[in-house]
């Protein structure tokens, strides 16, 4: 434990010693709170359960979430019916809960879980998703893992980890017009590079943060993965119970005043140690764009690519551009706004700013997807559908679509500005080349035909 | 899953930084509930080679290679365990890297593969040694010595935790180990239902 004589403990030390259930060999088992088994894997994992005769020691703390197979449109199923299929058939031979597509709490699970309340500050969190600790934006400890260590999960509510290394990352200022929590991760991303924090327990802390919305948490703590992060932790604070209160399924009366009592000690103290403290300047900082295969090749988007050493020349390539030149004035072909990186109402809010009264441009095709059922709710109710579609954006079903080389066939060769979380070589589909933006810089691409500084489309508005 | 005591054989070299799991397995060849693994594995990166400039591990001398010689952070992105699979597939036992993304290296333990990092003065030498040995020699990999034995006689040793190396050596379950500690799990479960009460179901 990082806790030094005195007894001081970081955050992350006050989950983790809360769910130790014992160590040993430098590993502890953790116990945990919820698991989420996703359409990628459920049919799978269930089945190998069935063949090893493992029963699920506590099906009332799992969720079975179609995402990552869910057409976007009806039109370009790409393979997904299959996955989710045999997920619908394995959730009910085991009694789990479901979030079926079409029904209302269904979307990405790591959009769904915060927003229902049902991930909540200091509780564990793990999916066979690398980007499981997402929700660290509300203060609970996500851990990404695979198949087979989510069958020991759902076996025994239990996971072996190694304790890893404590990280803080300060972000401080205050972001200026058109900058959002995207540019700050990416700006970080760019700055830290992908082995900073490799099977690191990160906490990002700081007036940046503490002025950040959940949901702009929820970004950060999200493309914290892409720096090699274990898992990455915001401390839960008064707009943390504020967005909470609400949920579906967090606690009510007495019962979420005895929560609050416990959440309300759920921070670092004052002199806890952490094996790197490290602090970064956000004041001043421009809207972040990527300009290779890396998410931690980033520039400002008023820059240019920068001229690195031999090994960054094959993401050059892969992407066509060169370095010391402008990306700004580069035609685009596509648009992508969604995944659990920015799917949240406040994502496409502040895309609909931009394209309000304008359109996408000639030749250019743009998808928006909801990160979730409730968030294409709130969208409609509040006109967002409509001024994204009077744009020209398509409209898709809620699920991961596009990031996970899903919802669209890219043909090679196509530019798309996405606002997903990697822009790695084919991700988006074989030679597709991607840059991972805010939304704001996505939509001001989409009317813009080009990537473009988004700041002169907020204006005003 | 499959014991690892002693594996022998060529060593491919794949000396990239931050080789990430859709480059192992990209999606594309993951859509349907029962892939082709072998396959899959670097897919996109086999398709786009030629014969001329064939990828290492379609090379005639590495075709059985067992051991994959890696750069840094190598298995990041994605948690997907179909690239371990895809990799055990094609015959790979172990993997000697720089540096491996943690999630990657977990699977590759539950998959009876061995995940080796040499000491940061080992490892480059080593890198050299395979390198030149350019698959016409072999290597052994032993887990019980805990060591690597290049075709020039030249030996260096690696760490594995001391559970991870036991599980291997035996081909153990793992829940089955964690359950003996079933006691333990039921007391924190107990204590935590007290301690907080509103995490005790997924709610409405």
């Amino acid at each position: 434990m990082t806790a030094d004589a005195s007894g001081t403990k970081t955050l992350f030390d006050k989950i983790w010693a809360r769910h130790v259930v014992t160590e040993d060999d430098g590993k502890a088992l953790l116990y945990i709170d919820r698991v989420v088994v996703d359409d990628v894997r459920a049919p799978q994992v269930l089945k190998n359960m069935e063949r090893r005769g493992l029963a699920i020691r506590r099906p009332d703390l799992a969720v079975v979430v179609q995402d990552h197979s869910v057409p976007s449109f009806a039109a370009n199923v790409l393979g997904g019916s299959v996955f989710i299929e045999a997920t619908r058939a394995a959730a009910r031979r085991h009694g789990l809960r479901l979030f079926d597509v079409g029904e209302a709490e269904q979307g990405i699970s790591h959009v769904v879980m915060p927003q229902q309340g049902m991930v909540l500050p200091g509780s564990t969190y793990v999916c066979v998703d690398s980007h499981a600790p997402t929700v660290g934006g509300v203060g609970a400890l996500g851990l990404g893992c695979g198949s087979t260590e989510l069958e020991h999960v759902l076996a025994t509510q239990t996971m072996w980890i190694r304790k890893p290394r404590q990280i803080r990352i300060r972000l401080d200022g205050q972001l200026a017009a058109g900058v959002s929590a995207k540019d700050v991760i990416l700006y970080v991303l760019g700055r830290l590079g992908l082995e900073t924090a490799r099977a690191a327990a990160i906490e990002f802390s700081g007036t940046t943060i503490a002025q950040l919305p959940v949901e702009g948490r929820l970004t950060i703590c999200n493309m914290a993965v892409e720096l090699g992060a274990r898992s990455s932790l915001i401390a839960p604070d008064e707009t943390t119970f504020a967005w909470l209160a609400s949920r579906p399924s967090a606690p009510r009366g007495d019962m979420w005043q005895q929560a609050l009592r416990v959440w309300e000690t759920l921070c670092s103290d004052a002199e806890a140690r952490f094996d790197a403290d490290l602090a970064i300047d956000c004041s001043g900082l421009e809207p972040q764009i990527t300009w290779g295969t890396t998410p931690a090749q980033v520039m400002p988007i008023t820059g240019v690519v920068p001229d690195m050493a031999d090994t960054s020349r094959a993401g050059l390539n892969y992407m066509g551009v060169d370095p010391g030149a402008p990306l700004i004035g580069r035609k685009i072909d596509r648009v992508f706004i969604g995944s659990c990186t920015n799917a949240r109402l406040s994502d496409l809010e502040s895309a609909a700013k931009v394209l309000a009264g304008r359109k996408v441009a000639a030749g250019v095709k743009a998808v928006v997807v909801p990160g979730s059922r409730q968030v294409a709710r709130d969208a409609e109710a509040g006109g967002l559908r409509d001024i994204f579609v009077a744009a020209g954006f398509l409209w898709g079903e809620p699920g991961c679509s596009m990031c996970a080389g899903g919802g669209e066939t890219v043909a090679p060769g196509e530019r798309i500005v996405s606002t997903t979380n990697r822009n790695f070589e084919g991700r988006q589909g074989t030679g597709v080349r991607t840059h991972l933006a805010s939304p704001a810089t996505v939509a001001a691409a989409a009317v813009q035909g080009e990537i473009c500084d988004p700041r002169p489309f907020m204006q005003d508005r | 899953m499959e014991k690892f005591t002693q594996v022998r054989g060529v060593a491919a070299p794949l000396l990239i930084d931050n080789v990430n799991t859709d480059q192992i397995t990209p999606v594309v060849f993951m859509r349907s509930l029962e892939p082709d693994y072998e396959k899959a594995l670097f897919g996109r990166w086999r398709l786009a080679a030629s014969q001329a400039d064939p990828f290492v591990l379609d090379m005639p001398r590495f075709k059985r290679a067992p051991i994959l010689v890696a750069g840094a952070n190598f298995g990041c992105g994605s948690a997907r365990e179909v690239a371990v699979w895809a990799l055990v597939a094609h015959g790979i036992r172990c993997i000697v890297a720089r540096s491996f993304s943690e999630v990657f290296r977990e699977s590759t333990l539950k998959n009876g593969m061995l995940p080796v990092c040499l000491s940061a003065a080992d490892q480059p030498v080593f890198e050299q040694i395979a390198v030149a040995a350019d698959g016409h020699a072999a290597f052994e990999v032993d887990l019980v010595t805990q060591t690597i034995t290049c075709p020039n006689g030249r030996s260096f040793s690696f760490d594995v935790e001391r559970n991870a190396r036991a599980a291997l050596l035996e081909g153990l379950d793992d829940v089955a180990l964690t359950l003996r500690h079933r006691s333990l799990i039921d007391e924190r479960e107990a204590r935590l239902a007290q301690e907080q009460p509103w995490l005790q179901s997924v709610g409405p």
